[in-house]
């Protein structure tokens, strides 16, 4: 019952100041919900909104695994960059087979990714530094590093004139083919230049292997028990240190899959036009599906059917940016609702631990 | 015991305890310090070809004004991490802060536009904590909530307010018409004195190119003139903030809750009272530091994704300052050196590679001596490679400029960790009543 009560109270305070918000600005909450809801409502846009939730999916089980043990791992913004950077250049050097070329382009962004989420882990057990603090210097950092390799070593020009500052393309047999063909085979019809990626395939994959590893193996306990008591896990014989770098290591190799969904299925490049800010994203879309892989794969739909359903509002005169703030609405007061939630539920554990031992059955009939 | 020599002023409260090894009061040994740096970049200005802007008055004037958002972002750090709240979310309360400058500026000038970008900043703050001191959310998480909403908010109010307007856009305010005001030192730089232009001597003396006193000279005229009002106020808010936190009953209260809440609390301090006060001076700081860049800096206007992540180089900063006003000054003052020495000119930038092999040697023999051999070695390589790289290359790529504050931030947390005191309590939660 909590678990669905504490979504519904943010969706609604959400919606709520999101509402009130265009009211104060002279706008009509109604027009604006009707023009998104008309906006989302068609085979298209759903499929839009699926193939940008994929990215957002897999960064929020990068983000999630972390936050599993109280790990914030908040560079993996900068670690989808490193990945999908070097995945770029050394993919397009490649020539292999279609069968070889895919997984070998996705397994170098994971190791890459991974690199550079060890940098954080190695400084944080060597030399006790915060990983959040780390982090966010590393994403900085790693926005720069890419940005000069870029520039001085790996760019590449279709012609002299050519100012598109961009990695070479990624050859086709590097592509990862989309889900069109398969699905209309079972009956289903896609509307024309639309388009299912089979990044949403990798997505479904990565989500039940991390659900595997977080609660069905032995390292996925030691996970949670250090998330929830630091102390009772290292009492159990957990090393702390070590799952810290195991951790980082495949949160950021989680991480260098975010950026495969834009490079495989679209761009083939890395370039100043490759999307930024998927970390963040992964980040909130962690938080509001509390860590848990279905969770998030509801919070990721939701997040990236509001930024489609966003681009109806241009057309009633509503600006679209109203729906950042329906997004990080929810997101606060989500956050907001769960602690609240949590807390009373801790609360209420307590009392009744509390009157289990005060009045043991029959004997303490007094009270 | 060599900490002791560098702990700056919270000495009286425990009488015996930072006892100076060097007999030399503090302000002597931060003038000498001084010194010493101005002789260092005098040497490698002169040996060094193009490198006149090392020490060039333009290039202090710029790094001024580019170190007082950085300052003011990590004083902002500074007051949230003393009541013991991490503060992630600087980088947003900066991004309130220049759209209330940007707007309220453009509408009633620019010292409404400054109330206005506080007001907002300080929004954000008691936001932040809202959510960490009342619902108790991790700092971490809300702080990024914040830095997501912060962006979103300002673009919806910006196309709100300015799409439509004579040179305004949904990414871009229209330009302000003033700014607050410039000001000059007289008779030294060439300030007005009741609108006497008074003669300039130290713009004469940087030009004469002498060793040392020309390299002072532009120093010192780069900070004294053409300063900004805004610029005089930060300048003075920083004794004053200093002040109020170490001398005052409030500070100590304030400071209090970030080293022991339970503590503070069970002597009468309302805790969550003084974490809120703390987040929104935190927040109002931020949005001050986002006011500067819309106000005095480039065509004074609200641009979307001015303050490029000058939140979290306060943080740096803040770090870097080992959590003190002047530590976080400093360290404002160097990442602001190093933007505007990348900004004017790649050449002399070059030179710094000189200047770091000549310290780094300095430092080799200093750890070689007190037996730190693994220092040692380390300054060593460090001071080669500066060398090496100082000789094969020509100019310094401008991405590794732009790193530094995020690498030096690193470096000091790994090296110098163990010389760093954060505040006790920071990052934890805290509620009323509960024990330990």
């Amino acid at each position: 019952m909590q678990t669905i009560a504490a979504p519904a109270i943010a969706a609604v305070m959400a919606i709520a100041v999101s509402a009130l918000t265009l009211l104060l600005t002279g706008n009509d909450p109604i027009d604006a919900a009707r023009a998104m809801w008309n906006q989302i409502n068609g085979t298209d846009a759903m499929v839009d909104a699926i193939n940008s939730a994929g990215p957002y999916y897999v960064s929020g089980l990068a983000a999630a695994i972390g936050f599993k043990m109280s790990l914030f791992n908040i560079g993996v913004e900068g670690q989808y960059r490193i990945g999908a950077f070097f995945a770029a250049v050394i993919g397009a050097k490649m020539s292999l087979p279609a069968v070889l070329h895919l997984p070998a382009i996705l397994v170098l962004a994971m190791v890459f990714g991974a690199t550079w989420a060890a940098v954080p882990a190695v400084l944080n057990v060597k030399a006790n530094v915060n990983i959040v603090i780390s982090t966010i210097m590393l994403n900085s950092i790693a926005t720069a590093l890419t940005a000069y390799l870029l520039f001085n070593y790996f760019r590449y020009k279709q012609s002299a004139g050519d100012l598109v500052p961009r990695t070479k393309p990624i050859p086709r047999s590097g592509w990862m083919p989309h889900l069109n063909r398969p699905i209309e085979a079972i009956g289903f019809h896609f509307p024309a230049n639309t388009r299912l990626h089979g990044y949403l395939v990798l997505a479904i994959v990565v989500g039940i292997v991390f659900y595997v590893i977080v609660w069905r193996t032995r390292f996925g306990f030691d996970l949670r028990s250090s998330g929830v008591s630091p102390d009772a896990a290292r009492a159990a014989g957990v090393d702390p240190k070590r799952m810290v770098v195991i951790t980082m290591l495949m949160s950021g190799a989680l991480a260098g899959l975010v950026g495969m969904g834009q490079m495989l299925s679209s761009g083939h490049v890395f370039g100043d036009q490759f999307p930024t800010g998927l970390g963040f994203a992964g980040i909130a879309v962690a938080l509001l599906g509390r860590n848990h892989p279905a969770g998030i794969a509801f919070a990721a739909f939701i997040w990236s059917a509001i930024e489609t359903a966003a681009l109806g509002l241009s057309d009633v005169g509503i600006p679209q940016e109203i729906t950042r703030i329906l997004q990080g609405s929810l997101l606060l007061s989500a956050v907001i609702a769960y602690e609240v939630v949590r807390r009373r539920r801790a609360v209420a554990m307590l009392h009744e631990a509390a009157h289990a031992v005060v009045s043991p059955g029959p004997v303490g009939a007094t009270a | 015991m060599t900490t002791t020599a560098t702990e700056p002023a919270v000495a009286p409260t425990w009488p015996g305890r930072f006892t100076s090894r060097v007999p030399v009061n503090r302000t002597s040994r931060l003038f000498l310090a001084l010194g010493l740096c101005i002789f260092l970049l005098s040497i490698v200005r002169s040996i060094s070809s193009n490198a006149d802007d090392l020490t060039a008055s333009g290039t202090y004037r710029s790094a001024l004004a580019l170190a007082v958002p950085i300052l003011l972002a990590g004083l902002g750090g500074l007051f949230a991490e003393r009541v013991g709240v991490v503060n992630i979310g600087l980088e947003g309360m900066m991004i309130l802060g220049t759209f209330g400058a940007g707007w309220a500026g453009w509408k009633w000038g620019p010292w409404v536009g400054i109330l206005a970008a506080i007001a907002f900043g300080a929004l954000g703050g008691l936001l932040h904590a809202l959510a960490t001191v009342t619902f108790g959310v991790d700092h971490v998480i809300s702080g990024v909530a914040i830095n997501l909403i912060a962006p979103g908010v300002v673009r919806f109010l910006a196309d709100e307010a300015f799409t439509g307007v004579p040179g305004g856009a949904i990414s871009q305010g229209p330009s302000l018409d003033d700014n607050t005001g410039r000001i000059g030192l007289p008779f030294l730089s060439g300030g007005n004195l009741f609108g006497w232009h008074s003669p300039d001597l130290l713009s004469r003396l940087e030009r004469k190119h002498w060793f040392v006193v020309s390299d002072i000279a532009g120093i010192t005229h780069g900070l004294t003139s053409e300063l900004a009002w805004f610029t005089v106020i930060v300048v003075v808010l920083l004794p004053t903030l200093t002040y109020v936190l170490w001398r005052t009953p409030f500070g100590l209260r304030l400071r209090s809750i970030g080293e022991k809440p339970e503590a503070a609390d069970s002597l009468g301090v309302p805790v969550y009272r003084f974490k809120y006060i703390g987040l929104a001076i935190s927040g109002g700081l931020a949005g001050l530091g986002g006011a500067f860049l819309v106000i005095e800096t480039g065509a004074s206007r609200y641009n979307e994704g001015q303050t490029a992540n000058r939140g979290f180089i306060g943080l740096a900063a803040l770090i870097f300052g080992n959590w003190r006003p002047t530590g976080v000054a400093l360290g404002a003052g160097v990442f602001g050196l190093s933007e505007s020495l990348r900004l004017r000119s790649a050449d002399s930038v070059r030179a710094v590679l000189l200047l770091a092999f000549i310290v780094l040697v300095a430092a080799a023999l200093w750890t070689f001596v007190t037996k730190k051999l693994l220092t040692a070695l380390v300054c060593v390589a460090l001071g080669v490679f500066s060398l090496v790289y100082y000789l094969i290359t020509d100019k310094v790529p401008t991405e590794f400029q732009f790193m530094l504050p995020y690498l030096t931030t690193l470096v000091v947390l790994v090296f110098a960790s163990r010389r760093l005191r954060p505040p006790a309590a920071v990052g934890l939660p805290w509620r009323k009543g509960q024990a330990t």
